[in-house]
């Protein structure tokens, strides 16, 4: 059971075998291979391209036909967005996913520690009952949702959203500190505990600190999913909780076919989580796969 | 699993003695677990048995005075509902669909990077990105940018090639869907993959080699295998999101035209804020859960199987 985050690492070592490998395919077809695959790759991120450059036009050279390439970029869009009230979603966005991802990470690591390190008996039950409820289709129970909200008067309330994206984020929080906590050393837990530390001193000094990064990677996973969350922020938000994604909706609607301020705000929209996920996309195979796969 | 220290060291000559111990013990074990189980069983399980409840009535939000009690006719009227079994159809197809072809792309994007060449970073880093955009944001891409009959990129591009003009979400809606969805799951088809591929014991490979093994006969009797189970993985967690397909059929198509290109959710989603009709949502609602419940828990069980085993060694 190593504890390396390992992608690429292997052929890094053994260097020499993969290059004598490569070499056999010839240099011509090598060359052809890696343009194919530019191509491919330029080809798939097209739609993307294409959405940031359209966010830096005027509208006139967004809606033409044949489509413009080269124009004379503007910032006119983005100032737009932002003068329409971005602001106001953007900051109902950073709550609901900051404050749910900060709960998520506070309850799952004691439940993955249940599950791990010290586990509760029918573990198994316990994480298959976690796992399930993802599988349980959230159109299910928006109805009540919807209906308790009303008499609670927490419809349109940005604190409803972070209760219900805790929720939702759970689940996957508890699987993937799990499999961080397994690869802990149980000699190093067992070590503190002779020395008399007590269960929470245990946690605080040595095991959170040694699975630090898989909580980083937890919460990455848990602000993807939560920034893009769309059908509870459609169906319980209105004026004040509106989020990003509740923004973009309204700027379809009620602007008709804006393409390039639409673009530009699509673009500000899916900005931080793009980031994120560029910077840190090793953690997001193990995130991902809920931990199974290192 | 093993049996914990403070029960071995505490003998248990009697019955008795021994019981007590072990069931605090017990209890310290479930305490940390607790916060987040109960959490989860009152923010999921609770609003699901609220929904059986709603099921079983008559209840439009529209008039009050029809919220009574009438047992299963919701359930029968399900049945009935031609809507109903066009709309799980869509369902199957999205998702079949999508997990399928993203699986086989994901597979190809995943091999050619498999490999070291110029800007292999790069390359990669462009291809995951469908996956980190927003999907609502995505949806509109799709819709209008791409597949705008009149100035969108897709038939500026076919058009190169004299196809002439599609208006694609409303002649080919189901289609235009599958596409942005592929799209947006490829991503993370490939990511599984590839880590799967990099986990492949490079000495096997090598030996194969030196057999002289096509690279062919290698994929298909050594790689193929060795994926086999990352396959499963990934189709399972890319099904259990695609099923539940919301944004992308409510701001491409709204389900239409009519509702040929709604899937479940939407579907439901249509009955309940837009048609107010609460008790019959509900019920379609409790028939996707228990059909998911089935369907997901075996599968699940299987595939995670093998993971959880050779990670207790």
């Amino acid at each position: 059971m190593s504890t390396t985050v390992q992608t690429q690492t292997p052929s890094a070592e053994t260097s020499e075998p993969p290059v004598r490998r490569k070499r056999k395919g010839g240099g011509a077809g090598s060359a052809a291979l890696t343009l194919f695959t530019w191509l491919l790759a330029l080809g798939f991120f097209m739609p993307v391209l294409w959405m940031v450059l359209t966010s830096f036009k005027q509208e006139a050279d967004a809606a033409s036909n044949p489509p413009k390439f080269f124009f004379t970029p503007t910032l006119d869009q983005y100032k737009a967005v932002f003068e329409a009230g971005a602001g106001g979603y953007l900051w109902n966005s950073v709550i609901a996913t900051v404050v749910s991802t900060i709960l998520v990470i506070l309850l799952a690591i004691p439940a993955a520690y249940a599950v791990s390190i010290r586990p509760v008996e029918k573990t198994k039950d316990v994480l298959f009952f976690f796992i399930s409820t993802k599988m349980l289709p959230v159109v299910a129970v928006i109805m009540p949702i919807y209906v308790v909200a009303g008499k609670l008067k927490v419809l349109d309330n940005i604190w409803t959203l972070v209760f219900l994206y805790t929720a939702m984020n759970l689940p996957l929080a508890v699987w993937m500190m799990r499999s961080f906590f397994q690869e802990v050393p149980r000699e190093v837990l067992e070590a503190a505990q002779m020395d008399g530390a007590s269960l929470m001193t245990t946690m605080r000094v040595v095991l959170i600190p040694m699975v630090a990064p898989g909580i980083a990677s937890t919460a990455l996973i848990c602000v993807i999913f939560a920034w893009n969350e769309f059908f509870f922020a459609l169906n319980l938000t209105a004026a004040d909780a509106a989020t990003v994604p509740i923004m973009l909706v309204s700027t379809m609607t009620s602007e008709g076919l804006y393409l390039a301020r639409l673009s530009a705000a699509s673009v500000l929209a899916s900005l931080p989580v793009v980031l994120a996920g560029w910077i840190a996309q090793k953690q997001l195979v193990r995130g991902l796969s809920m931990g199974a796969i290192k | 699993m093993s049996t914990s220290t403070g029960a071995a060291r505490t003998g248990r000559p009697r019955k008795s003695r021994a019981q007590a111990p072990r069931r605090s013990d017990a209890w310290q074990r479930r305490l940390p677990l607790l916060p987040a189980l109960i959490f989860t069983i009152v923010a999921t399980q609770i609003p699901f048995l609220i929904t059986i409840w709603y099921s079983l009535r008559s209840w439009n939000l529209l008039n009050p005075a029809s919220d009574v009690f009438v047992g299963l006719s919701n359930y029968i009227e399900i049945f009935a509902d031609r809507t109903f079994r066009q709309v799980a159809m869509n369902s199957v197809i999205y998702t079949l669909g999508c997990v399928l072809i993203a699986m086989v792309l994901g597979i190809l994007f995943a091999l050619l990077l498999d490999r070291k060449f110029l800007g292999r970073g790069v390359v990669r880093t462009l291809l995951i990105t469908p996956f980190l955009i927003m999907p609502v944001a995505a949806s509109t891409l799709w819709s209008v940018s791409m597949f705008n009959p009149t100035f969108g990129l897709v038939n500026w591009f076919l058009g190169i090639f004299g196809i002439p003009a599609v208006d694609w979400t409303s002649s080919h809606p189901v289609v235009s869907i599958l596409i942005a969805l592929v799209w947006q799951w490829t991503p993370f088809m490939m990511l599984l993959i590839l880590a799967g591929l990099q986990s492949q014991p490079k000495d096997v490979l090598e030996a194969a080699q030196m057999d002289g093994a096509s690279s062919l006969q290698t994929f298909f009797f050594i790689t193929l295998p060795h994926l086999r189970r990352y396959i499963e993985l990934s189709v399972l967690l890319g099904a259990i999101y695609v099923v539940n397909t919301f944004d992308q059929i409510y701001l491409m198509t709204a389900g239409g035209p009519g509702t040929s290109s709604a899937n479940l959710p939407y579907y439901i989603y249509q009955r309940a804020f837009l048609g107010f009709d609460i008790g019959q949502a509900a019920a379609m609602g409790v028939v996707v859960v228990i059909a998911t419940i089935i369907i997901a828990n075996f599968a699940l069980r299987l595939i995670f199987k093998g993971f959880m085993s050779t990670e207790q060694n």
